[in-house]
């Protein structure tokens, strides 16, 4: 499973995991995630499990990105796994679109790194078909490296920049 | 602000100085890996009529800038004159400017003219030769493009001692970079090649990349992700208007390059997990696909007679160049030495190719010939990557990027020598560099 974010931890470590067994509600650190504003711009915390069929259950308890090794678009055991899931999540709630955005670190040059993200999300895309979500309900797009979410220019940052993210989105993919 | 023309006119404003005996003709060998700057004078220019006063001293420091900035010559400073030049037309003492050895000394004048125009003329002079060199110079323009002037002056100075193209008198294309790293935002920019005359020509609304010039400066192409997805744009500059080049439904576009004639593009197309080299007319029409390959091809750049294109692929299992026919067909590699190769960019003089190279945690901007032998690396840095060339072949501009949190892009240029290497622009990526300005 993805580490829990950073804010998570902190908020664990002043002493309000009293509401102990209940999930954090909270944004992720993407800005670009289009999902992410439903998690509730307050960046509250509530309690209770998230509802299975819920874009946060999605982000949070599945996980909506999957991590690249270096200069590969191969998905990791760990990636296939959580792609499963994300698959079992989008058959048994149809209405729902994604779109994949792929991305890479810092190393690499502009344009190499653009083509190498479309290759990360489209490897997401395919085993996502290849589990039965139907293409229609797919699209692709590459960030490169424009979008990091971790700034820090050591392998610890880049590990979790070189990353695939399924963004889930409603009505028909045009 | 466009300024469309400059009369450039070849007044033969009468030689004054007598032959040379002795001398050899002023000259820098820019080849020549041990050069030593050629020292030069520039006086303020003189005003002929008193609302050109404000112009005769910003003109000469533009010209002395453009000069000294190329790394080739070091300017005299005023405080040294022993003569002061009171009148365009006056004779030359040439023995005050050996005594504080300004091989070269630029004299000028300055006058307004009519509806908000200004004249200028320069003289270039050899000192030790005690002879002009080539005849002068007048151009006449819009009050507005006094820079543009003094880089006219400056490049035929540059052009009458190097023997090499002019420079200096063109513009750059560029990203304008603001915000923190994992949230940048960028926005397409123009600038006089040193800098002046900033200009933004998009929003920060979108993620916008690697703008491209046409081959008459007019219109700029880059990529967008305005509808979400990128996608190529072209931008007429003049009215700032723009509009969607490729755009086929489900895939993605980018890395736009102009053909030398400026009626096509060429640039990457991804279809799922493929990114292959596509050329359409700039009018639009059917695409036509230049590589097949299942591996990435990107970064395609058209020799300047317009027969070839230099591209990256990895289809040898890492980045490399390759040089394929212009309509496509068999590539042949052309970089072998360690590393990643990227980027490659023909040099308008058609005699080399600059590209980006990754290697063993570096990156260098370099420079080979168009069958990849003679390899020379110019930089070295953290991440420096996108060389752009200086009309005239001889300077290439590109990215260099500082690292961690507080990273941030820069501009830098060099010269193919790997000499005066020097920031440009803070807060600036992707730079493309204009022909030389008409």
């Amino acid at each position: 499973m993805k580490t829990l974010p950073t804010a998570a931890l902190l908020v664990a470590a002043l002493g309000l995991s009293a509401c102990s067994g209940g999930l954090f509600n909270q944004n992720r650190l993407d800005t670009d995630a289009a999902g992410a504003g439903a998690a509730g711009a307050d960046g509250g915390i509530t309690t209770g499990a998230l509802a299975p069929n819920s874009v946060e259950y999605f982000n949070q308890t599945i996980g909506d990105r999957v991590l690249f090794a270096v200069d590969t678009s191969t998905l990791t055991d760990e990636g296939r796994a959580t792609l499963t899931q994300q698959a079992g999540w989008l058959t048994t709630n149809p209405s729902f679109t994604a779109i994949i955005e792929g991305h890479a670190d810092e190393q690499g040059t502009r344009e190499y790194n653009l083509a190498l993200g479309a290759r990360r999300a489209a490897a997401v895309r395919d085993y996502l078909v290849s589990q039965g979500v139907p293409d229609a309900r797919l699209r692709t797009v590459t960030f490169g490296k424009e979008r990091p979410i971790e700034v820090c220019s050591t392998e610890v940052c880049y590990a979790k920049n070189r990353r695939a993210v399924t963004v889930i989105g409603a009505g028909a993919v045009s | 602000m466009i300024h469309r023309f400059f009369a450039l006119i070849g007044l033969a404003l009468m030689a004054l100085a007598t032959p040379s005996l002795a001398q050899e003709p002023l000259r820098i060998e820019i080849d020549n890996p041990n050069i030593e700057p050629l020292p030069f004078a520039v006086p303020n220019f003189i005003a002929e009529t008193a609302a050109a006063d404000q112009y005769a001293a910003d003109l000469a420091r533009v010209v002395a800038a453009d000069l000294t900035g190329s790394g080739l010559f070091r300017e005299i400073p005023s405080t040294a004159f022993i003569s002061s030049v009171t009148s365009f037309d006056s004779p030359v003492q040439f023995s005050d400017w050996k005594a504080i050895n300004a091989q070269a000394l630029v004299t000028g004048s300055v006058s307004t003219a009519g509806d908000n125009q200004i004249v200028v003329k320069f003289r270039l002079f050899d000192v030790f030769s005690e002879s002009q060199m080539g005849e002068g110079l007048q151009f006449v323009g819009s009050v507005n493009g006094w820079r543009r002037m003094a880089h006219k002056v400056a490049d035929a100075v540059y052009s009458r001692i190097t023997g090499e193209g002019a420079y200096f008198d063109s513009r750059l294309v560029y990203v304008s970079e603001s915000g923190p790293k994992n949230a940048r935002q960028k926005r397409i920019a123009i600038m006089d090649y040193d800098g002046a005359n900033n200009q933004f020509l998009t929003t920060d609304q979108s993620i916008v990349l690697a703008p491209r010039f046409s081959p008459d400066g007019n219109r700029v192409i880059y990529t967008s992700y305005e509808t979400g997805f990128p996608k190529i744009y072209m931008l007429d500059i003049g009215t700032v208007s723009r509009q969607i080049v490729a755009d086929q439904p489900g895939t993605m576009s980018f890395a736009p390059r102009f053909a030398p004639d400026g009626q096509s593009v060429i640039y990457s197309l991804t279809t799922g997990s493929n990114t292959d080299l596509y050329k359409m007319g700039i009018g639009g029409g059917t695409p036509q696909q230049l590589t097949s390959d299942p591996t990435i091809e990107t970064a395609p750049s058209f020799a300047p007679d317009g027969s070839q294109i230099v591209f990256e692929s990895d289809r040898s299992g890492t980045p490399q160049l390759y040089v394929m026919p212009a309509g496509g067909g068999e590539a042949t590699r052309i970089s072998f030495g360690q590393g990643r190769y990227g980027t490659p960019v023909w040099s308008p003089r058609g005699d080399l190719i600059a590209f980006t190279k990754q290697n063993r945690g570096r990156f260098h901007i370099g420079v080979m010939n168009t069958d990849g032998s003679g390899e020379r690396l110019l930089t070295a840095s953290f991440l420096d990557e996108g060389p752009t060339w200086a009309p005239n072949g001889r300077v290439i501009m590109f990215t260099r990027e500082s690292s961690g949190e507080g990273g941030s892009s820069t501009l830098y240029s060099v010269d193919i020598s790997g000499r005066n290497l020097r920031p440009i622009q803070q807060g600036a990526s992707d730079p493309n560099w204009s022909p030389l300005l008409q």
